[in-house]
């Protein structure tokens, strides 16, 4: 098409324009807001007791020992059994899951609820003669006797492993759960939209969800498929608008903190594997002579240095894939890191003076993390249409 | 760490779930709306191209009525022209025929005037003649009644021949 | 996370992407400034060079994460 190429930039605007025409950050308010808070805190560090008396009530009971976020962040951001939405009085509130365990006896399976939000390998689930335990949000046989923490596992002394045996485990666990909905989502949204293509009458302008999402599904077709396959784009459209929105829709929704929402689905690596590896195996099963010239045999350099840079090439077959894994799981977990870290700060603090700046810079990295979930997004597809198209490049040079 | 050891349960799972929304959105969503957007793609660019022919058209169409118009304009132009030129020439013609009768019948008539003259004349000239000649008859026997006269007549009469 | 190698190793990784995104982002823009009808080729190259050097670093940080 004559249509002059639209950078990611364009697509940026248009999701950020709303967010950014505000101009939160040019705002002296914002800054002010952010020194006196910073003020404050520094003035109630310093004025010791009195100001305390309005620490939080969670930390309150620790207080013995400074607050370490690591373990929480760690938890928020590792899969877990439930689905835990916030704390009662003092009491977990967690949708439970089924819990799927293939045994040498064959399946066993259970609701998460069954550990009493224990993960910490004390509370023993006894089923079909079977004893598990929940330990760091991994399911062991449980030992018969409990470790000197109370935990029924045995930890070896030298290296902190795990003795005990694991059955194979395949849980709806939270991300299972958050991965199953997603898709219902994403199902939803595009039959939804393939439904108003099918029902219009003539060349209607497209209404709803089709009005927001057919830009979007242009620009991935023109702009990463068009562009970087070359000739034979058609046959990898679906699978790039798959990648794009599978992507796209789950960092979202992993960015929302409440129930639907907050699973670190993207930026688990298991996740992130299945793409990568979908991925290696297009990229490979399309590859033709050139392509596997290119990688064992590269024409145009001297033949000492050939079989060197088959090496590099046949590594690179595994590195890129893997680049595209590393990738999307380090830019979404270091989002919810950041986001989790902010928050934390009221704790570190102990004071909820810091709060405003706390839920400020939290806003700020929010913004910057919406849109983050849509570079990734594109980041991915973009990347693995480079890599088809070198695939699919034809013997020209 | 255990964030970076993948957990055999979600690779499960998400291959599972990967494929089955891989396929199910190619079959029934990307397919159904990549097709319907390149149809309308397409249909806009015809819709396009038509326009662009229609206006050609009306525009060859234009000036082929303006080149029609502008020859039946001339048309009318020079049969304007002929008609004046005929309608001048008719005039001229007539004024031309006029004046030729009227020199003609002007120039019949001062004939006429002029033979109608001479005859009058001459019939003027006789009458005066015959009217001098019975005047001078009349003068001539009165004068002549006498003998002495006569002689004296007969003699200026010689007189007059001598002086000739 | 308190005090580990690990960390430090993860700091200095970042060093890297930062200072190699900061190049590739500034002289993109050099180059749109000097070019700025090709500012769409530009941007999508900028990002894919960007994610390259990233890709490198964050081999860094998963290095550390291991321990």
């Amino acid at each position: 098409m004559g249509q002059e190429t639209v950078g990611f930039s364009r697509f940026g605007e248009y999701l950020c324009s709303a967010i950014l025409k505000r101009q939160i950050l040019k705002n002296p308010i914002f800054f002010f807001l952010l020194f006196l808070s910073v003020s404050l805190i520094i003035q109630a560090k310093g004025d010791g007791p009195e100001i305390k008396s309005v620490e939080l009530e969670g930390v309150s009971s620790k207080n013995e020992s400074p607050y370490d976020p690591t373990e929480d962040i760690m938890h928020h951001i590792s899969d877990s059994y439930g689905w835990h939405l916030f704390d009662w009085k003092g009491h977990s509130i967690s949708v439970p899951l089924p819990v799927i365990l293939f045994t040498e006896k064959g399946l066993v399976t259970f609701m998460s609820s069954s550990f009493h939000h224990d993960h910490e390998g004390k509370h023993v689930v006894e089923t079909q003669g079977y004893r598990f335990v929940n330990y760091h949000e991994k399911i062991y046989y449980a030992s018969s006797s409990p470790n000197n923490h109370g935990a029924f596992v045995s930890v070896s002394k030298e290296s902190h492993a795990i003795e005990n045996n694991q059955p194979i485990d395949i849980s709806i666990t939270k991300n299972v759960a958050s991965l199953l909905l997603s898709v219902i989502l994403i199902l939803w949204l595009f039959l939804s939209m393939a439904r108003f293509y099918k029902n219009q009458d003539g060349h209607s302008s497209p209404k709803g969800v089709a009005s927001f999402m057919e830009p979007i599904v242009v620009f991935v077709r023109d702009e990463i498929a068009k562009n970087n396959i070359g000739r034979h784009y058609n046959r990898f459209v679906p699978l790039l608008l798959t990648f794009f929105f599978f992507i796209w829709i789950n960092n979202v929704l992993g960015l929302i903190p409440i129930f639907p929402g907050g699973a670190n689905l993207t930026g688990n690596i298991a996740v992130t594997m299945v793409l990568a590896l979908v991925v290696m195996v297009v990229t490979n099963l399309n590859g033709n002579k050139n392509y596997w010239s290119h990688i064992f045999w590269m024409p145009g350099v001297p033949v000492a240095v050939k079989p060197l840079l088959a090496v590099v090439e046949f590594i690179g077959i595994f590195t890129k894939p893997f680049s595209l894994m590393i990738r999307l799981f380090a830019n979404i977990t270091a989002g919810h890191i950041i986001v989790l870290s902010l928050i934390s700060l009221i704790f570190i603090f102990e004071t909820v003076l810091v709060s405003p700046v706390s839920v400020l810079l939290t806003l700020f990295i929010s913004v910057l993390e919406i849109l983050v979930t849509a570079l990734q997004a594109y980041i991915f597809t973009l990347l693995t249409a480079l890599y088809i198209g070198a695939a699919l490049q034809e013997e020209h040079h | 760490m255990d964030i970076v050891t993948p957990g055999f349960g979600l690779l499960f799972w998400t291959t599972i779930t990967f494929m089955f929304l891989l396929f199910v959105l190619s079959k029934f969503a990307w397919k159904p709306i990549l097709n319907a957007v390149k149809e309308r793609e397409e249909a806009i660019d015809g819709a396009l191209e038509a326009a662009e022919k229609a206006k050609n058209d009306l525009m060859s169409l234009k000036s082929s009525n303006e080149d029609l118009l502008k020859e039946a304009r001339a048309e009318r132009e020079q049969i304007l022209r002929e008609a004046r030129e005929i309608k001048e020439n008719t005039i001229s013609e007539a004024k031309e025929l006029a004046k030729e009768e009227a020199s003609k019948v002007l120039d019949s008539a001062r004939e006429q005037i002029n033979n109608e003259k001479l005859a009058a004349m001459t019939e003027v000239k006789n009458q005066a003649a015959k009217l001098a000649i019975d005047m001078a008859e009349k003068v001539l026997r009165s004068e002549l009644k006498d003998p002495a006269s006569q002689e004296k007549m007969v003699n200026r009469a010689m007189d007059e021949v001598k002086l000739n | 996370m308190t005090g580990s190698i690990a960390a430090l190793g993860a700091g200095l990784a970042v060093i890297g992407i930062g200072i190699g995104i900061g190049q590739i982002g500034g002289h993109a823009m050099d180059a749109i400034a000097r070019n700025p009808e090709a500012t769409s080729k530009i941007s999508s190259n900028m990002i894919i060079t960007a994610a390259l050097v990233e890709g490198a670093g964050l081999f860094g940080i998963v290095v550390s994460l291991l321990k």
